[in-house]
């Protein structure tokens, strides 16, 4: 009863976001530069969050993430450019091959623990822009020419999506498994769990969303190119997800709302934000090591503010 | 003869991802942190020795002694403001920051210098000597010699000097080292100022080998280095040269057999079939994991 309550108050505030802003659109009071970032917010909010279910919840340090959001990106774009499928499955086909992509790469790798994991997870997202730079069907290093068909409605879907299925996965019996694996993976074998198991299956779901993140974003700019999904890219959603708070879906998507207004606002200096990035991440991590929210939800806020209502 | 040619090249680039990879299996053996910034330390490294010998007209041998210094210097400073604080924090939090550094000192060189190439001064005339029919130029002939002076200065160190002791004993068991009165936080000090000059070394060697240096040429070697030191067995000061040496030679044998383009794969796909196969590397002793 009580989650189904938060999951329809979600739902609720997610159609009265979406209908505000899509009545801003309609009413021509945002310009194309606004909805670009509106666009831009949604696809990092969908990054963040689905690489919290991997650092956050299960607590495996992956540096890899643009590899799968490339994968998502670059098959989409296959599907509508080369072959002319519509949008709306081009987008299912990215995320569903990211997604086996991302259980190839998950196998091997999350037998291996943190600093080992986070190289390998590198190496992989390396290994597949490489791939994507020498195949000439998709137009090697020149990148290949894709036509803007996102529009706000398909990248806040996208994000309802993502943010519905994670939080639900969070809090099932799964999801609890996750965490456990978090918390102590030692223990967490030791009590039956099979961590193996949990830990692929929060792997591909977080590639099978970044892969959604991926087709969207394709579709948002005119070419999409190799070295757009390079490691910084990677380390901009470990980013999102570090400073919002390990372990806390709000907390990286807010954080990723905040740090995509201030690269907008800084497109001009990128190198400027660039060190304001770095600097924050390292006062973060030396004064308050698990992000600003911790594990903390935003919704935890106001149950603490009930509480103390209900005693006076 | 081309292969022995090919193999030449390979030795250079090797020796070069050696003497970063030693930077890594050190600050690795020591306090168990991927040191990122060492790539970029690297980067200094190669741009110290550009403004000493383009600007300031010194020698080669100066410039390399001064960009070592100073690397030197910056490995300690870092490692003092940044990683100091994070020796009981979590891996996560460490690598993290680590992460931070070095994207700081990439983006503050390029904030105050632009990201523009630097094309390295020529410092020495690039003769080649014909050996069995391959042409080997002198520039390879001097890395290969700086880098083995290197080498050997460094196993003295390590194995016959107060520190080197200092440095072992703490990599083997930190407290147990504290307890015996060494000196821990200044040991781990002095391993950066080692790792770190001998990065600054590479990057000279690097600049003048390859004549074109950037603000972000730290990353990708640096990342290279990192699999060196994992294949030769991370913590592991023989490891670190042999594994730079093995992806040095495996590299350029990829580009010469006409696959050029997939030169930076190849060092991942070492990475990820070591890690797979034998993550403790080729000379890496296996550690149990103790509950």
């Amino acid at each position: 009863m009580k989650k189904s309550k938060a999951f329809w108050g979600f739902l609720v505030l997610a159609l009265v976001i979406y209908a505000v802003v899509q009545g801003m659109i309609s009413g021509g009071m945002l310009d194309l530069y606004y909805q670009n970032i509106l666009i831009q917010m949604c696809i990092n909010i969908m990054l963040a969050v689905s690489l919290h279910i991997v650092i956050g919840i299960t607590g495996q340090f992956s540096i890899g993430h643009a590899g799968f959001m490339a994968v998502g990106a670059y098959i989409s774009a296959i599907a509508t450019m080369k072959l002319g499928l519509p949008l709306i499955v081009a987008i299912l086909l990215g995320a569903v091959i990211s997604a086996l992509a991302g259980l190839l790469v998950g196998i091997p790798t999350l037998r291996l623990k943190g600093d080992y994991l986070a190289i390998a997870t590198l190496g992989f997202a390396e290994i597949i822009r490489i791939i994507f730079l020498n195949v000439e069907y998709v137009g090697g290093a020149a990148g290949m020419v894709v036509t803007n068909m996102t529009t706000w409605t398909y990248a806040f879907v996208g994000v309802v999506i993502t943010i519905l299925v994670i939080a639900n996965f969070t809090n099932s019996r799964h999801g609890r498994g996750c965490i456990s694996i978090r918390e102590d993976e030692i223990a967490a074998d030791a009590m039956g769990i099979n961590t193996t198991y949990y830990k692929v299956v929060a792997f591909t779901i977080g590639s099978f969303f970044a892969g959604i993140a991926g087709a969207i974003y394709a579709h948002n700019f005119f070419i999409i190119q190799p070295t757009t999904f390079n490691f910084l890219k990677s380390f901009d959603i470990l980013i999102y997800v570090v400073l919002g708070g390990l372990g806390s879906l709000s907390g990286s998507a807010i954080a990723a709302i905040f740090l995509t207004l201030v690269s907008a606002y800084l497109a001009n200096f990128p190198e400027t934000r660039m060190i304001i990035y770095s600097v924050v991440l390292i006062i973060v991590m030396l004064y308050r090591p698990t992000g600003l929210m911790g594990t903390k939800e935003i919704t935890s806020l106001f149950k603490f503010g009930k509480k103390g209502g209900s005693k006076v | 003869m081309e292969w022995l040619q090919q193999l030449v090249n390979g030795i250079s680039l090797g020796s070069i991802y050696a003497l970063i990879a030693l930077g890594y299996t050190m600050v690795y053996g020591i306090i168990k942190l991927i040191n990122f910034a060492h790539g970029d330390v690297f980067m200094l490294g190669a741009f110290i020795g550009f403004y000493a010998i383009a600007r300031w007209d010194i020698g080669f041998i100066p410039a390399l002694i001064i960009s070592m210094l100073l690397c030197a210097i910056i490995g300690v400073i870092i490692e003092r403001v940044a990683y100091k604080r994070l020796r009981n924090a979590t891996r996560i939090a460490a690598l993290i920051t680590a992460i931070g550094v070095s994207l700081l000192i990439e983006y503050t060189v390029i904030f105050f210098r632009g990201a523009s190439p630097e094309a390295y001064p020529e410092v020495m005339a690039n003769k080649s000597i014909s050996i069995f029919g391959a042409s080997i130029s002198s520039q390879s002939i001097m890395i290969l010699a700086v880098t083995i002076v290197l080498m050997i200065l460094l196993q003295f160190i390590v194995h016959k000097t107060k520190i080197g002791k200092a440095m072992r004993a703490v990599s083997h068991d930190a407290d147990a080292a504290r307890l015996m009165g060494i000196n821990v936080d200044n040991t781990i000090s002095a391993t950066f100022a080692i790792g770190s000059a001998l990065a600054g070394a590479a990057g000279v060697i690097f600049g003048i080998y390859y004549t074109r240096i950037d603000p972000l040429m730290g990353v990708l070697p640096g990342l290279k280095a990192f699999v060196a030191a994992v294949l030769g067995g991370i913590g592991s000061i023989p490891g670190a040269m042999v594994g730079g040496l093995v992806l040095g030679v495996v590299e350029t044998i990829v580009s010469a057999i006409g696959y050029s383009l997939w030169r930076d794969a190849a060092a991942f796909v070492i990475l990820i079939l070591i890690l797979i196969l034998k993550p403790s590397g080729i000379f890496g002793k296996n550690a149990r994991e103790k509950v």
